[in-house]
């Protein structure tokens, strides 16, 4: 019987060489007579040991990891085809303190399965959600979201099932659900890895999305900068449809339920939920003014459903286990969990999911074990390029909604930046103005203007001239961007602009230092 | 990156006509035909403004919006450079500056018929950052002499193996 290694082709995998080692392994153990099967599979998101290689034993799946092409040949020498001793050897999976810490509900399958076979899927206890969802009246699903305290994952933290429930009551000869998969945050890649190691578990979210509120066509929005998503997520959508999955009877309930991916291009502003539905549209991606909300007026015009990979992702285990144990997890208006994603400079980067209620500390210093430097932690990133800038004073923060926004931060879409103490805070703050400038739609003013005003009136203070006055002036941009903003992109620029200023004010009154010359 | 074809409207036609029945046409159209050219055309402007029955007024003003869309071709080699915030974290800045010192390559500068490097932000990397993305595939763990290597058509794979040996 030939021994099972599970090899990643997440796309953070395959960017530290796991496809050559893939083949390194096959040609190692064709060598040597070992019968082997290798399955590729998602990444469990211990980013820092890819190639993380998995063996099939016993014991359960035995751990290697960081695998480099140059070890294949010690690893077959030490017998890791039996789970064998090695300096890479991290012992069961399963077991390892980095996996046994967290509560992997949404993430269970990632980096477990073959993501596009479908009956590893249903091995695993996929589509009981949908098989469920099929037997219930729509309002009956709503109400289990509503039990469930499942707020949108995206970053705004919206209950979903209001969407749902005013998408339900709509009616409308069509609607449709929409995935926004336009991961733009930098420092998140949890929609990302979902659609590469369990891209079935979304389907089911869409297919249960639809049979809720009687939208018989859903759209995935994936931006362009995964590639490697998009594929894995065409290849899942395409064998769901000959599994009859998705298609003109979802698992043969007569109900209709078709599914495209559609790939963005590169603008970080289709994030916004009216701007994606204009781009799906065929248009520019501009910011629609709300009302009318997309739940009654949303693509093309029909009522439209539009959640995060990680809202939809969550509703089958919510369906097939309870409302009431995924409420469960989570504190106050926090239910369930989150899959946080820890990056830049730490030492062990990667996805962790936990309940909502942990602290900021706990992810930073527990999991991610400090700066990959090793220097001083000096500022922290919580929820992307929009998020607060947090001092190393405020890690004790629990990580829920209501808590960061009660220091003026915001949880987003659950990425975590770390920065030593060599980052200039003045630099960042400029460099979210620049953003903001480059992504802007230009819809509206505030956003539009606002964001070129910022970044000069930043190079201003840092140059030393009429630092008071520009104060001035950078308080009351911030303010007119915070309040007359048409969306979330002019009107959150200011949070990372004016956490930077208040917690590192420092760095923004510096002695001015003279043009080099050139 | 495999050679792209010249600029051939028979082709766009064909390309335009197989997907204008799709909803929302424009953005498969156009990655169609950046896909098949490695650019989109002006050219292509009135063809789809008549198929989608926009005007090609419309049909520019989509085209321009998106960074992705490019009005004439890219090189051969093409290296998207991440530099957000966790790749900042992990000093791509410093890398870029490097780069530019020692080999005076710079992102978002017209390259030539070899090279095109451009900015990004984020490629979903943020663990095992600097990162890129070189002819569509993701490199991790970037310093000056891979990412000059990687723009002067290095093996992408030997790009990634190393990335994976920088412990």
């Amino acid at each position: 019987m030939s021994v099972r290694i599970f090899i990643p082709k997440d796309a953070a995998a395959l960017s530290v060489g796991a496809e050559s080692v893939a083949r390194r392994i096959a040609e190692e153990a064709m060598s040597r007579g070992s019968a082997v099967e290798i399955v590729r599979t998602g990444s469990r998101g211990i980013l820092w040991l890819e190639p993380l290689v998995e063996v099939e034993t016993s014991i359960g799946r035995c751990a290697y990891g960081p695998v480099a092409p140059r070890d294949v040949a010690g690893l077959f020498d030490a017998g890791f085809l039996t789970g064998g001793a090695h300096a890479l050897a991290h012992g069961a999976v399963e077991t390892m303190d980095w996996m046994i810490r967290q509560n992997r509900v949404t993430f269970a399958r990632v980096g477990a399965i073959d993501p596009v076979s479908l009956d590893d899927f249903r091995a695993h206890g996929g589509l009981a959600g949908l098989e469920r969802a099929i037997a219930m009246r729509g309002a009956d699903i709503v109400d289990s979201l509503q039990a469930s305290g499942l707020r949108g994952r995206g970053g705004a933290g919206f209950p979903t099932w209001i969407k749902w429930r005013t998408a339900l009551e709509a009616s409308a000869d069509q609607k449709y659900i929409v995935c926004n998969a336009d991961e733009g945050d930098s420092g998140t890649f949890a929609d990302r890895m979902l659609m590469e190691g369990d891209p079935f578990l979304l389907i089911e979210g869409m297919a249960i999305a639809g049979l809720a509120v009687g939208a018989t066509r859903g759209f995935i929005y994936i931006r362009s900068e995964y590639p490697h998503a998009f594929r894995t997520m065409s290849d899942a959508i395409g064998v769901a449809e000959k599994a009859g999955v998705l298609g003109g009877s979802v698992l043969g309930s007569g109900r209709a339920f078709r599914l495209e991916a559609r790939l963005g291009a590169g603008a970080y502003i289709c994030g916004e939920e009216t701007s994606l539905l204009e781009s799906l549209e065929g248009k520019r991606g501009v910011v629609r003014a709300k009302p009318p909300i997309p739940a009654l007026q949303g693509l093309f015009g029909k009522p439209t459903v539009i959640n995060n990979v990680l809202s939809l992702a969550a509703v089958p285990s919510i369906l097939a286990d309870s409302a009431q144990a995924y409420a469960e997890y989570g504190v106050a208006r926090s239910r369930g969990t989150l899959p946080f994603q820890i990056g830049g400079n730490v030492k062990r980067g990667g996805l962790v999911e936990l309940a909502f209620g942990a602290t900021l500390r706990e992810l930073i210093e527990g999991f991610g074990g400090g700066t990959r430097s090793g220097r001083p932690i000096r500022a922290v990133q919580v929820g992307g390029p929009l998020g607060a800038y947090l001092p190393a004073n405020q890690l004790d923060t629990p990580l829920d909604y209501e808590a960061f926004a009660a220091i003026g931060a915001m949880l987003g879409h659950g990425g975590i930046v770390v920065f030593d103490d060599s980052v200039d805070m003045a630099k960042q703050a400029r460099f979210a103005f620049e953003f903001c400038a480059k992504e802007s739609c230009g819809k509206c003013t505030p956003c539009r203007i606002g964001a070129v005003r910022g970044v000069e009136t930043l190079d201003r203070i840092v140059a030393g001239v009429e630092r008071e006055k520009n104060f001035a002036v950078l308080d009351d941009l911030n303010k007119v961007m915070t309040d007359a903003s048409l969306c979330a992109m002019g009107g959150l620029t200011p949070m990372p602009v004016m956490s930077a200023l208040r917690h590192f004010p420092e760095d923004f009154r510096r002695p001015p230092q003279r043009q080099a010359a050139e | 990156m495999t050679a792209v074809a010249g600029w051939n409207e028979e082709v766009a036609r064909e390309i335009v006509t197989r997907l204008v029945a799709l909803d929302g046409a424009m953005l498969p159209i156009l990655h169609a035909l950046q896909d098949e050219f490695g650019y989109v055309d002006p050219a292509a402007v009135p063809v789809i403004a008549a198929a989608l029955n926009i005007s090609r007024a419309e049909a520019h003003g989509t085209i321009s919006f998106y960074h992705d869309f490019r009005a004439a071709p890219a090189g051969r080699r093409v290296v998207k450079i991440c530099r957000a915030e966790a790749c900042q974290a992990n000093g791509c800045e410093g890398l870029l500056d490097e780069v530019r010192a020692r080999a005076g390559l710079s992102p978002d500068v017209p390259g030539d018929d070899r090279l095109t490097i451009e900015t990004v932000y984020c490629l979903g990397n943020c663990a095992l950052g600097p990162s890129a993305l070189v002819d569509g595939e993701l490199v991790g763990r970037l310093d000056a002499d891979r990412l000059i290597g990687l723009c002067a058509n290095g093996s992408v794979e030997d790009a990634q193996v190393a990335a994976g040996e920088t412990k």
